[in-house]
């Protein structure tokens, strides 16, 4: 029988990592996702599953943990909100240059510096476009709800390990501190050092005699080399943008107006769609669940049905870049948000809508 | 006597590690890490711990490491090894781990994750090389460079009084409760050689005892960054890096 609890999405997160045989959580307290280690702290699954904890020095030093974790094929993750997003950009750089896999939680609050600690989504360039050095690409998961962040941690740790890069689940505050009804998902085995020396050939796990040396970097001095690690790494992202593509359509199939957001921002969306229908006006909303790879397929669909699209983000104005990418000129593409913490009511974006589209 | 009765396989009493690799190595004439890197090996070799050891190089001069000791290896970001070093312990308990780390490394960019795993007692090994230079990038002034000493961010010299005093960052490790075996040792000599090697493999050994986080400091040359002969080199450590950085054990825990 399924079990339904209540919780915050927060709760959900750590739930869902010990459910999920993750190996090892490595954080450090910041508002509004304290939760997350906070609930992993009290339900000790070093003494179930065998899942080791651990309250880092800093940011910095948990990202490294995460690298170091992830080198030996473990299944390790890590979460933080905004400020502390900054601190681990280096370290998830160089998890992207030594192909690692890793779960990265981002609990989005508004900035830029210290900021607020009231939710945003003002992180999405620093998500999606690379934040840290190089030519890199973060698989991102936006969830909408309590649910989603639950099934989200299964859902991008097989996408990190399938294509050996870091994948991050980009919440908010919103997202994180409410609470909703989720069902949990049912608990996995940890793997065994067997499993993980045949699933991940490449992880340092100590060299056995008739194996090869394995050596988990991302340096290489050489730039006819170097440039072919590159080439590699583009081809990877490439295939995910080919074949990971995720979104959702709500009411979009008699739509004259869409509006395009996600994670807590398209909740409200739903909500002011049905006011919007009540009033007459066709509007759909788009949700991209993934926004790398960002949908641009279906958005480009959608630019020859519909009259005009609204990217509506808690931000001031990151996600529309893509959408305009994605339509090409080919319809008006506006954004609405609010900043700083502020959060849009339904009846806002309507009037948005109305006064920057109809 | 013939040479060729003398020259024979049984009559070997010293040989290349079989962990250390053919490669050529990067390393200046003179430099210490080519002995440290030996004694390594040696001990993991003497240890029968090749299949469960797992190396973390760092940032430095040493970030190369992995192409010359045949075991698996980490390439951590810059001052980060112990935090790698952490987690790779704490999740494969049964492995034996180290970390190899400069100065610049440890005791500037890396010190908050230096201190913390060691205050953790993280049940690792690490290897601080201590050349008071950045070797790699050119000679450039260390947390550890010596008052007076001429690098080329300080070319006349370090001054205290814009730079700030050389870290003896053993001395402050050896103060944690988490540490279990902290000392300073050198390479110069065979007969400092052979005192390394034996606290290094009590390093190695007091890891896989789970007694905390042991540190062998090497007091290490750079001939390159100190503008010296390799001889040269050696003398100048024994006359003005030993008195600041003695040589022993800061802590020992039986």
């Amino acid at each position: 029988m399924e079990e339904i609890k209540l919780m915050k999405g927060n709760e959900a997160i750590a739930h869902a990592a010990i459910r999920y045989g993750t190996d090892g959580y490595f954080g450090y307290p910041i508002t509004p996702q304290s939760e997350i280690m906070e609930t992993l702290m009290a339900e000790m699954p070093w003494k179930t599953t065998g899942m080791v904890v651990l309250q880092a020095e800093s940011e910095v030093a948990a990202i490294n943990m995460v690298y170091g974790g992830a080198a030996s094929g473990k299944r390790v993750m890590t979460s933080s909100s905004s400020p502390g997003i900054s601190l681990k950009l280096e370290g998830i750089s160089y998890m992207a240059g030594a192909e690692l896999p890793c779960v990265i939680v981002n609990v989005m609050r508004g900035g830029p510096g210290l900021g607020t600690i009231q939710p945003s989504q003002a992180d999405y360039f620093q998500t999606v476009k690379g934040g840290g050095h190089g030519d890199y690409r973060l698989i991102t998961l936006a969830p909408y709800s309590v649910q989603e962040m639950a099934d989200f941690v299964a859902l991008g740790f097989d996408l990190a390990f399938a294509y050996s890069n870091p994948a991050m689940i980009l919440a908010d505050g919103i997202i994180g501190q409410m609470m909703e009804k989720v069902i949990l998902p049912p608990f996995r085995q940890r793997k065994t050092e067997a499993e993980i020396r045949h699933e991940s050939p490449w992880a340092v796990q100590g060299k056995l005699k008739d194996k090869k040396v394995n050596v988990i970097t991302s340096l290489e001095l050489d730039p006819a080399l170097m440039e072919k690690n590159n080439n590699r790494f583009q081809a990877k992202y490439r295939q995910i943008e080919e074949t990971e593509v995720r979104y959702e359509e709500y009411n979009c199939q008699d739509a004259e107006y869409l509006l395009i957001a996600f994670g807590s921002s398209a909740r409200i969306c739903m909500k002011a769609v049905e006011l919007a229908r009540e009033d007459g006006i066709r509007l759909g909303l788009l949700r991209p669940i993934t926004l790398w790879p960002f949908p641009k397929k279906i958005i480009e669909t959608y630019s020859t049905q519909v009259k005009g699209m609204l990217s509506v983000e808690l931000n001031a104005g990151q996600m529309v870049e893509d959408v305009r990418l994605a339509v090409n000129g080919k319809v008006k593409v506006e954004h609405f948000g609010r900043l700083g913490g502020i959060v849009f009511t339904p009846d806002e974006i309507i009037t948005a809508l109305k006064e920057k589209l109809l | 006597m013939e040479l060729t009765e003398i020259i024979k396989p049984e009559n070997r009493v010293y040989g290349k590690p079989r962990l250390m690799n053919d490669n050529p190595m990067h390393y200046c004439p003179g430099c210490s890490h080519g002995v440290i890197h030996k004694l390594i090996a040696e001990v993991i070799e003497d240890m029968g711990m090749e299949e469960q050891t797992i190396g973390v190089s760092p940032v430095g001069c040493a970030v190369f490491a992995y192409n010359y000791i045949d075991i698996d290896w980490v390439e951590a970001a810059h001052g980060r090894a112990p935090a790698v070093a952490t987690a790779l312990k704490r999740l494969n308990r049964e492995k034996m781990i180290f970390t190899y780390q400069g100065d610049g490394d440890l005791a500037a960019i890396g010190t908050a994750e230096t201190i913390h795993a060691a205050n953790r007692g993280e049940n690792i090994v690490i290897v601080f090389v201590n050349n008071a230079i950045y070797g790699m990038t050119g000679g450039q002034m260390a947390p550890t460079t010596l008052e007076g000493m001429p690098s080329s961010t300080c070319p006349y010299g370090r001054d205290v009084a814009l730079n700030g005093y050389p870290l003896k960052i053993a001395d402050l490790l050896a103060q944690l409760e988490g540490t279990c075996l902290v000392t300073r040792q050198s390479v110069q000599t065979a007969a400092a050689v052979r005192k390394a090697k034996k606290m290094l493999r009590k390093a190695f050994e007091n890891s896989m005892e789970g007694k905390g986080a042991s540190v062998v400091e090497f007091v290490s040359t750079c001939s390159s960054g100190w503008k010296m002969t390799p001889d040269q080199s050696n003398k100048w450590m024994e006359a003005n890096m030993f008195p600041f950085y003695p040589l022993g054990n800061l802590k020992n825990v039986e």
